[in-house]
């Protein structure tokens, strides 16, 4: 029961609340809802990395931001087509992730940290200087993608359901691949590298196939973002965001592990930890402008609350 | 005549000035316990480390069953048949008991880049975990995280791990040390046992258990092979007591 508690029972109550969020949401808040979703996915693919197999990305908004890009360039170019544009910008942020990544996993800790930072700050420059599609100042999309020709994701709910439907497929891949043998080399390497190289398995390649797979899935969530906002601009890709997003998956994770339903390394978590964060910084952004104040310690006292906790197995 | 398993030919190394390993000949034979003692600071950690794979010599030669492992990385080596345990006992603190041999099965299955999990594998590789506890005596431990174990219980359980890779060499760098009679004198069977199954080179301080297992001992001072022989004729070796045993032994 306390493992089903911890696996299954906190996403499958949160996705049971955001399934039926329809029934009483207005228009305002299913669309806010959809961006708390859109980062959940981008947080739980961050999560595998960062949480499975311990290793702190600093770029992962430059991810997202190619998956956006990939859909305003290939709408201003004519495909506004989704089952296009989707497997396009999920192709370009998992390229970019593993050519990247081939690099910055030849490195631990802070250096890593710096390499994806880096690694992101290029992507920012770039999309910066794509002066064809808006350069600075971002581009407008002139709809939201079609899907299989039909403007389907035009309305709230279909858009909801969309949203959550990717989401859900995101978050059981990802709790898949953790739980697979695959995922037991990723935690090991986490908990003992010196001991996984001694039993004769290399961490790299699961770490970079890991990331590959992370890549993607921010990309589908940055595709699904750039229709959300019907807009994409190179503020998607910086490091602030990176931040943002490493924020959500630390909390998600500590308020799991404080309420022993969870912990790093837990789709279930990371998706609490986006909703958490979305919402309220919208909550407290109505209350003052200064929301910050407020914020900050809260989540210092989240990650007390739950930091011990966290740090425990899983078995 | 088939070659020995394990043939270490004029391995050197040195840090700056320091030299921790010269020119070192030695085998190990199949079924064959040899033991490598020496005082403090011999080098006989580094040693272990050169022909684990965790450091590279400068020079020599290291083969494993006859082949050629002196530049193969340390996974490389493992996977063709060398496992080890550590002298400060290296575990996976996180994961459970039964997890952390599962991992050395799964590993020695080469089935380790499944991205999707496999419920009935799985269960499979857990029976034979648990089997391979069992023979370690931790069957009891089984679902314990391994970072809260008792330290003979972390030595029994990297033994675990190390077996269910099926071995063909063993490196152990002091099993005995920091357990208590009681878990010495099982540490000591335990490796008695595994001997049936592969060539094992014991690093150990303690003398009675090295006497009691080993079927060739080497004597490591300042780097150097000092003697290497069958265990009574290495203890009467005057040299060796000079240098090394006149006070432990007594």
């Amino acid at each position: 029961m306390t493992r089903f508690a911890q696996t299954l029972g906190l996403p499958l109550v949160l996705f049971l609340l955001l399934a039926a969020a329809p029934l009483w949401a207005d228009t305002f808040t299913l669309s806010l809802l959809a961006r708390a979703m859109i980062f959940a996915l981008a947080a739980i693919s961050l999560d595998l990395i960062l949480g499975g197999a311990g290793l702190v990305s600093f770029g992962h908004a430059a991810l997202m931001g190619i998956g956006a890009y990939g859909v305003g360039i290939l709408m201003a170019e004519g495909v506004s087509e989704a089952l296009i544009a989707f497997p396009v910008a999920m192709a370009a942020a998992g390229l970019f992730a593993l050519a990247t990544g081939a690099l910055s996993l030849k490195t631990r800790g802070v250096y890593f940290i710096m390499i994806t930072l880096a690694f992101g700050q290029m992507a920012f420059f770039v999309a910066q200087s794509l002066s064809a599609y808006g350069g600075d100042d971002g581009l407008s999309l002139a709809a939201r993608s079609l899907v299989a020709g039909e403007r389907w994701l035009r309305g709230p709910l279909a858009f909801h359901y969309t949203v959550l439907g990717l989401l859900a497929a995101g978050a059981l891949l990802c709790g898949a691949l953790l739980a697979a043998p695959f995922g037991r080399v990723l935690r090991a390497a986490k908990d003992n590298e010196r001991r996984v190289r001694a039993l004769g398995l290399d961490p790299y390649p699961y770490r970079l196939v890991a990331y590959g797979i992370a890549g993607a899935l921010a990309g589908l969530s940055g595709a699904l973002f750039a229709n959300l906002t019907e807009f994409v601009s190179p503020a998607f890709l910086s490091w602030h965001r990176s931040g943002e997003l490493i924020v959500m998956v630390v909390a998600g994770g500590m308020a799991a592990a404080a309420l022993k339903a969870g912990g790093l390394g837990r789709p279930g978590s990371a998706l609490l930890g986006a909703l958490l964060v979305v919402l309220l910084e919208e909550a407290l952004s109505d209350l003052t402008e200064h929301w910050r104040i407020v914020f900050g310690p809260l989540l210092v006292l989240l990650v007390l609350a739950g930091g011990k906790r966290a740090r425990g197995g899983r078995t | 005549m088939t070659a020995p398993l394990l043939q270490v030919r004029g391995l050197c190394k040195a840090y700056g000035a320091l030299i921790v390993t010269d020119a070192v000949d030695l085998d190990v034979a199949h079924g064959e316990i040899h033991a490598l003692i020496g005082p403090n600071g011999a080098g006989k950690t580094t040693f272990i480390a050169l022909v684990a794979g965790e450091v590279a010599p400068d020079r020599g030669r290291i083969l494993l069953g006859g082949a050629d492992v002196t530049r193969h990385a340390v996974h490389r080596r493992a996977q063709a048949g060398l496992a080890r345990s550590f002298q400060v006992t290296s575990v996976l603190p996180a994961f459970s008991a039964v997890e952390n041999v599962a991992l050395a099965v799964q590993a020695a299955a080469r089935r380790s880049f499944r991205l999707l999990p496999a419920p009935g594998s799985d269960r499979v590789r857990r029976a034979h975990a648990v089997e391979l506890l069992a023979q370690v005596g931790l069957a009891a431990k089984a679902d314990v995280p391994a970072g809260v174990l008792s330290h003979g219980e972390k030595r029994a359980l990297e033994l675990a791990m190390a077996l269910a890779g099926k071995p063909r060499l063993l490196l152990l760098d002091e099993p005995m040390a920091g357990a208590g009679p009681e878990e010495g004198r099982a540490m000591v069977e335990l490796i008695s046992a595994a001997r049936a199954q592969c060539g094992i080179l014991l690093v150990e301080h303690d003398m009675e258990a090295v006497f009691k297992l080993a079927d060739r001992v080497s004597v490591l001072v300042a780097g150097r092979l000092l003697a290497s022989g069958p265990p009574d004729a290495v203890r009467a070796d005057p040299a060796v007591q000079a240098a090394y045993l006149g006070e432990a032994a007594t």
